[in-house]
């Protein structure tokens, strides 16, 4: 059983590790069906794994309703929802849920006039979660801090109409704010990161880092 | 002299006339390198010359006897093969020359794909106001390459770089390292303390990655720590993730660490969950979650898009300790912003080897460490040598 449940995948990732180090460097057909094919595993893995996530989507939101915790009302709606869409898509405007999906009809109304309004309003709200954000940060309490607002009224002056009309160096300045300071952080991040990847990678194909299947410290 | 010259022209060249410009001299035909095979390349030198409006076209058949079908059109003096590094590299010679690459050619009306190991002949031909002119035909096999050599930069720097972490990595075990104070990963305890002390739960918060990603796999390794600390204390731990994948693997990851820690009663799969799969759903989700439960912690580890925000700003409206961390540099200024402790890249993946103390993983931060030295010299190194016109070193690491 221990086999099963640790060393197993731990030569797995090893096996496949390889593998997928190796494709990248191999432009022959065989290693690309080999790259596909693994694609097409993951895709039929995804695929089961998502009759596990809706199991735990209903189940969560119906224990919440069965046992009335507070605000159990959303999980009647979100369940609710999830009953008349899946109506909508077996009947598929009338043609049946085995032929393909309609352009037409109420899944697609639902999807157009409720689902996306919905995403659109909470992305909207992002212009407000960024001003009492910006206000928090932007509080000129230490030199950092300061800085930061400088350069910040710089940058949003510089991207708009009126910082070209206060000066015309403005948007300059703005430009070389996020071309050389703002860049230059980023390839930094941008190191570490791929350097971090790496490790992490050869850590999980040798079989240092095991914490995803248990253990791991020896 | 100039008739017997025309004479010889005609010969070897049947269409010529005096008003038209003749095939490129040295056209070079062979087999695309470092490909998957089904294309060959065709170069020829640029003509500066040449009057405005020719173009080159390029014949494929699959018999040297024809019939030739047209394959491709290229401008004069377009498509440089300096344009094409990884095919020609970066001599001066490629700002002399064009080429093109074909895979396919149309005959009767039908696609037809370059197969491999198969013989195709190609000519070009120079097609300008006075009409077009053909080159002498070539014979070519396309075929598929085991090894890609315009990568092979890219092979020695992974070689070296795994070298060195693994280097690092066996010396780890003989003596002690030294590795520096990630603020946000001690804060780990502090936060896990006080949701003990508080009896709250802790909310751990997967990004939108896929379990294929790197951040997304960080995260998990991180997760089983944290889960392993949750156990200890008896703290409820709630996980939400929006891929189903991801749900899984969190949940056999989080029940392994309980199991690890000798409680596996406490372990409860319900709290592992997909919230939902759609990157507002989720967000909205989670934002109900931390309003209505209000936990005493939010852990944010992955990978973020938009959504980063909306879930940092919330919560950090709850009055919860918020660590995050994720390798999107897009939004790294939203957690630094709205979180109490925020793991900037590279500390994302640090993170599991930090918190478990295990000497082999902090080993593997020591080669990163080396690693990141060694690309800083070459960086230094490159700039001063391209400012002085030397852009050897510069070259030698651009990905092809």
């Amino acid at each position: 059983m221990l086999f099963l449940t640790r060393t197993l995948p731990v030569l797995m990732a090893f096996a496949f590790g390889i593998v997928g180090i190796a494709i990248f460097y191999i432009p022959h057909t065989g290693a690309q069906d080999v790259e596909r094919e693994l694609s097409l595993w993951l895709r039929i893995v995804s695929a089961f794994a998502y009759f596990l996530g809706l199991f735990s989507l209903l189940s969560l939101h119906w224990d919440k309703i069965r046992q009335r915790v507070a605000g159990w009302g959303y999980n009647l709606v979100a369940l609710t929802s999830f009953g008349i869409m899946f109506l909508f898509v077996i009947h598929n405007d009338g043609v049946g849920p085995f032929a393909a999906q309609a352009k037409e009809g109420a899944y697609q109304w639902m999807f157009k006039y409720v689902h996306v309004p919905c995403s659109a309003t909470m992305f909207s709200m992002l212009a407000f979660f960024i001003a009492s954000a910006a206000y928090r940060t932007f509080r000129a309490r230490s030199a950092d801090a300061a800085i930061l607002l400088v350069a910040a009224l710089t940058l949003m002056l510089g991207r708009v109409p009126i910082g070209a009309a206060i000066s015309e160096t403005i948007p300059s300045l703005a430009e070389w704010l996020m071309e050389v300071p703002n860049l230059a952080a980023k390839r930094g991040i941008l190191l570490g990161v791929s350097l971090g990847a790496i490790a992490t990678s050869l850590r999980i194909i040798f079989g240092i880092e095991r914490s995803y299947v248990g253990g791991g410290d020896e | 002299m100039e008739l017997f010259t025309r004479l010889i022209l005609l010969t070897l060249f049947p269409t010529i006339s005096s008003s038209q410009v003749i095939a490129p001299p040295s056209v070079d035909v062979f087999d695309t390198p470092n490909d998957g095979g089904g294309s060959i390349t065709i170069t020829w030198p640029l003509a500066e010359d040449i009057p405005e409006g020719t173009i080159y076209n390029i014949y494929i058949a699959q018999s040297a006897k024809g019939p030739f079908n047209k394959a491709a059109t290229i401008p004069a003096k377009a498509s440089l093969q300096s344009e094409d590094k990884a095919t020609f590299g970066f001599g001066p010679e490629t700002s002399m020359g064009q080429f093109v690459h074909v895979s396919e050619f149309i005959e009767d009306d039908e696609k037809l794909s370059l197969e491999n190991e198969n013989s195709y002949f190609v000519r070009i031909g120079v097609q300008s106001v006075g009409g077009e002119t053909r080159g002498r035909i070539f014979e070519v096999i396309p075929s598929q390459q085991l090894f890609d050599w315009a990568k092979l930069n890219n092979l020695v720097l992974a070689i070296i770089l795994s070298v060195v972490i693994l280097v690092s990595i066996s010396m780890a075990k003989k003596k002690d390292l030294f590795i520096r104070r990630i603020a946000g990963l001690e804060a780990l305890d502090e936060a896990l303390g006080r949701a003990t002390e508080m009896g709250k739960p802790v909310l751990y918060i997967h990004g939108l990655g896929e379990i294929n990603r790197i951040s997304t796999i960080a995260a998990v390794n991180i997760l089983s720590r944290i889960a392993r600390r949750t156990a200890e204390y008896d703290t409820m731990l709630k996980v939400t993730s929006a891929d189903p994948i991801v749900m899984s693997v969190s949940q056999e990851t989080v029940k392994e660490a309980y199991i690890e820690v000798g409680r596996p009663d406490t372990y409860n799969r319900d709290n592992i969950f997909v919230a939902g799969t759609d990157q507002f759903s989720y967000a909205a989700a989670v934002e109900g979650i931390m309003v209505r439960e209000k936990p005493a912690a939010h852990i944010m580890m992955g990978y973020f898009y938009a959504e980063s925000l909306l879930l940092a700003e919330t919560g950090s409206t709850t009055g919860a300790i918020q660590i995050a961390g994720t390798d999107a540099f897009t939004q790294l200024p939203f957690f630094v912003t709205t979180c109490d402790y925020t793991l900037l890249g590279e500390e994302l993946y640090a993170a599991s080897a930090y918190l478990s103390r295990e000497p082999r993983l902090l080993g593997s931060l020591k080669g990163q460490d080396i690693g990141k030295m060694l690309l800083l010299f070459v960086l230094i190194a490159g700039t001063i040598l391209s400012t002085f016109g030397f852009p050897q070193l510069k070259n030698l690491f651009t990905a092809l």
